[in-house]
């Protein structure tokens, strides 16, 4: 073969090769984008769940059902709030249904495993509620981002809540991690504002037999208390504290302790003051339009999970949009991503160093089923995350 | 530590104990009369707590839903043992944890179509909702108080039933033989299905009584079971008085582990409970 011709097919080749690769990334694009939910749709969880992926399908819906000008196709995975099952599930979707996105979940140690997969399979990941410090602290990864809170968060809030009118604290919560962030957050925001934690009382998780750290609670007087239980201990604790007359001589603060359960604790819970990244009837044109969207399609108000879910789809959206629907340019989705200013019905929202967000956190009263809002207590509160290095 | 604070909590531990009693006598009669392992007993105090809730929205008042409550539960235990247990009787315990497990997903998943998987709660009733004062802080709510009263009382029910009457001298008898009872002319099959309704609706009962004092949730039922069942090993397998006795002292177990020893409160029962077995391999009370 002359040199001129073996130039001329190499010519041909690359051509071919090129208009491949073109015509490849077209039928890419033209394909819908393909976005694991792993989300509980059974157990204790199951209604969180549902409230994250109603909000993730809002707003692609809004979208006209398509992310950065891709339709969308969603997998869903019960992940049954199952950590011995996190790994299998987590695999099956990023190897068997081949995802552009995995999306979940509540349960942290569920979460977690899925952050180890998503690393291992370099898989994007957006986690719409799970809390534990990990996720964004010391595993972090380029490709994890968290579009709800960390422990830290909510708990530090609520310690420069309760400052404000204390000077002395003690908390209670189940001891567990998510319990031990939440209460490591309110000792630094409340000694912060200048009080100091006296004790902090804990029980096994998921135990709700409260009487005996009431009992203890109510010697040691201190100005006031602060709470991290979940579900159903909520309720109960909630009641408890009221019946054990504890209401009124020791103001009670938390973070989560009214979410999702405010109309089981009834009376119990009236005047109840929390702080979180969300209000019931937020004030502010991005909510007001998402609670009418949403309530019209659900039939139910919003709760703060379907905020969560409704901004993960957001922020996935300012990513794709970024490399016009390419899912395989991932750096540059992540550095788009990372520069994400988002509107969010919970206010204005961005991210941090380590993919966690900062956002404002308000002040909120118990009124009837609502938990509203009086006041902003810290804006653009960011999780410091010290044991991530990214 | 004064003296004042002891006491306390050591009417918060006899309050739980009792309660606890109250969920694991059906499981320890179920067990000791009838040889059946029932991994569903909690799915039935779910369901008591359950009917609590959907009953008391109805009817309004809490001790009218109580007794709709244990009429219905005897009921649904007569059909379950008449399809389901009779058969497991001859077979080994496998296949009964298997059938038992197996209903637990099944009551669930009812749950979760009939009332959905939201966290309720039931109002106390009225008069009972107040609080005496204990000590210069603290309350106590006075509806615990009159759980404790129902406790005892049921307590005291079950033991004069099964020691003084007829029928419990026939559950005795087919207890302990169940060949030479029916040789003798008692009827064991209709003796089994009341045991096993009555299990069943104690299970409710307590379910419906704690839901004022609770919350009424998924998967509820799972916690209850596994304190239940260490209350019945440490108890004896079968003995009322054994689970009564057992009850308490795992309630003070975990109440002074949750005072004394916080960061172990979580094995503290579970620390009790194995002593005794080391002890006792057979439980406080041979049935």
């Amino acid at each position: 073969m002359s040199r001129p011709l073996l130039h001329s097919w190499a010519r041909a080749a690359t051509a071919v090769a090129i208009a491949a690769a073109a015509v490849g990334a077209n039928a890419q694009s033209s394909e819908p984008v393909r976005i694991g939910l792993m989300l509980p749709s059974s157990g204790t969880f199951a209604d969180l769940g549902k409230g994250i992926a109603n909000g993730f399908k809002l707003y692609v819906n809004e979208q006209g059902g398509e992310l950065g000008g891709r339709k969308v196709e969603y997998i869903a995975l019960d992940d049954e709030s199952d950590p011995s099952k996190a790994n299998e599930n987590a695999n099956k979707l990023v190897k068997r249904d081949k995802v552009d996105l995995l999306v979940g979940t509540i349960h942290s140690g569920v979460a977690l495993t899925m952050a180890k997969v998503a690393r291992e399979t370099n898989t994007l990941l957006i986690v719409p509620n799970a809390g534990a410090g990990d996720i964004t602290g010391a595993m972090c990864a380029p490709n994890v981002f968290r579009s709800s809170f960390s422990n830290w968060q909510p708990g530090y809030a609520s310690g420069l809540l309760a400052a404000k009118k204390h000077k002395t604290a003690v908390t209670i919560s189940w001891k567990y991690a998510a319990g031990d962030e939440s209460v490591k957050g309110f000792r630094e925001g409340f000694e912060k504002g200048g009080g100091k934690v006296l004790k902090d009382l804990s029980l096994p998780f998921p135990g709700t037999e409260f009487q005996p750290l009431l009992t203890e609670l109510a010697t040691i007087k201190p100005e006031s208390a602060y709470v991290f239980v979940a579900g159903a201990g909520q309720v109960k604790f909630v009641k408890d504290y009221a019946a054990a007359g504890l209401k009124t001589s020791i103001p009670l603060y938390g973070a989560f302790i009214t979410e999702g359960t405010l109309a089981a604790q009834g009376d119990a819970a009236s005047g109840l003051q929390t702080a979180l990244h969300y209000a019931d009837g937020l004030k502010n044109p991005k909510n007001e339009q998402f609670v009418a969207a949403f309530t019209k399609a659900h039939g139910v108000a919003p709760d703060v999970f379907a905020v969560q879910g409704y901004d993960a789809a957001q922020l996935y959206d300012v990513g794709l949009k970024a490399v016009k629907g390419d899912a395989k340019k991932k750096a540059e989705m992540i550095k788009a991503m990372e520069g994400a200013k988002l509107e969010s019905p919970r206010g204005p929202l961005s991210f941090s160093k380590s993919h966690n967000p900062i956002q404002d956190y308000y002040v909120r009263v118990a009124r009837g089923n609502q938990n509203v809002m009086t006041d902003v207590i810290v804006k653009g509160l960011a999780d410091p995350s010290p044991d991530c290095k990214l | 530590m004064d003296l004042a604070l002891i006491l306390i909590q050591t009417l918060n531990a006899v309050q739980y104990g009792l309660l606890l009693f109250l969920v694991a006598s059906g499981l320890t009669l179920i067990f000791g009369v009838m040889g059946v392992i029932n991994l569903a007993h909690g799915s039935f105090y779910m369901m008591g707590a359950y009917l609590a809730f959907t009953l008391a929205s109805l009817t309004g008042n809490l001790f009218v839903t109580i007794v709709i409550g244990v009429v219905f539960s005897v009921v649904l235990g007569a059909l379950l043992e008449w399809a389901l247990f009779s058969h497991l009787y001859q077979r080994n315990h496998l296949q009964q944890v298997l059938l038992t497990y197996g209903l637990i997903l099944i009551f669930e998943e009812l749950r979760s179509v009939l009332v959905g998987n939201e966290v309720h709660s039931v109002r106390v009733p009225a008069w009972l909702d107040f609080s005496v004062p204990l000590g210069s802080v603290m309350t106590y709510p006075a509806y615990r108080l009159f759980m404790s009263v129902v406790c005892l009382a049921v307590a005291l029910g079950l033991y004069l039933l099964i020691q003084r009457t007829k029928v419990g001298a026939r559950i005795r008898a087919g207890a302990s033989n169940r060949g030479m009872a029916q040789v003798l002319g008692i009827n064991i099959d209709w003796m089994y299905r009341l045991v096993f309704s009555l299990g069943v609706a104690l299970a409710a009962f307590a379910g419906m009584i704690n839901a004022p004092a609770s919350s009424v949730s998924p998967g509820m039922g799972t916690q209850v079971l596994i304190v239940s069942f260490v209350v019945v090993i440490v108890g004896g397998i079968g003995s009322v008085r054994g689970a009564l006795l057992a009850s308490l002292l795992i309630a003070f177990a975990d109440t002074f582990g949750k005072v004394f020893v916080p960061d172990y409160a979580g094995i503290a029962i579970y620390v009790v409970m194995a002593g005794i077995l080391l002890w006792r391999p057979e439980g406080l009370f041979k049935s």
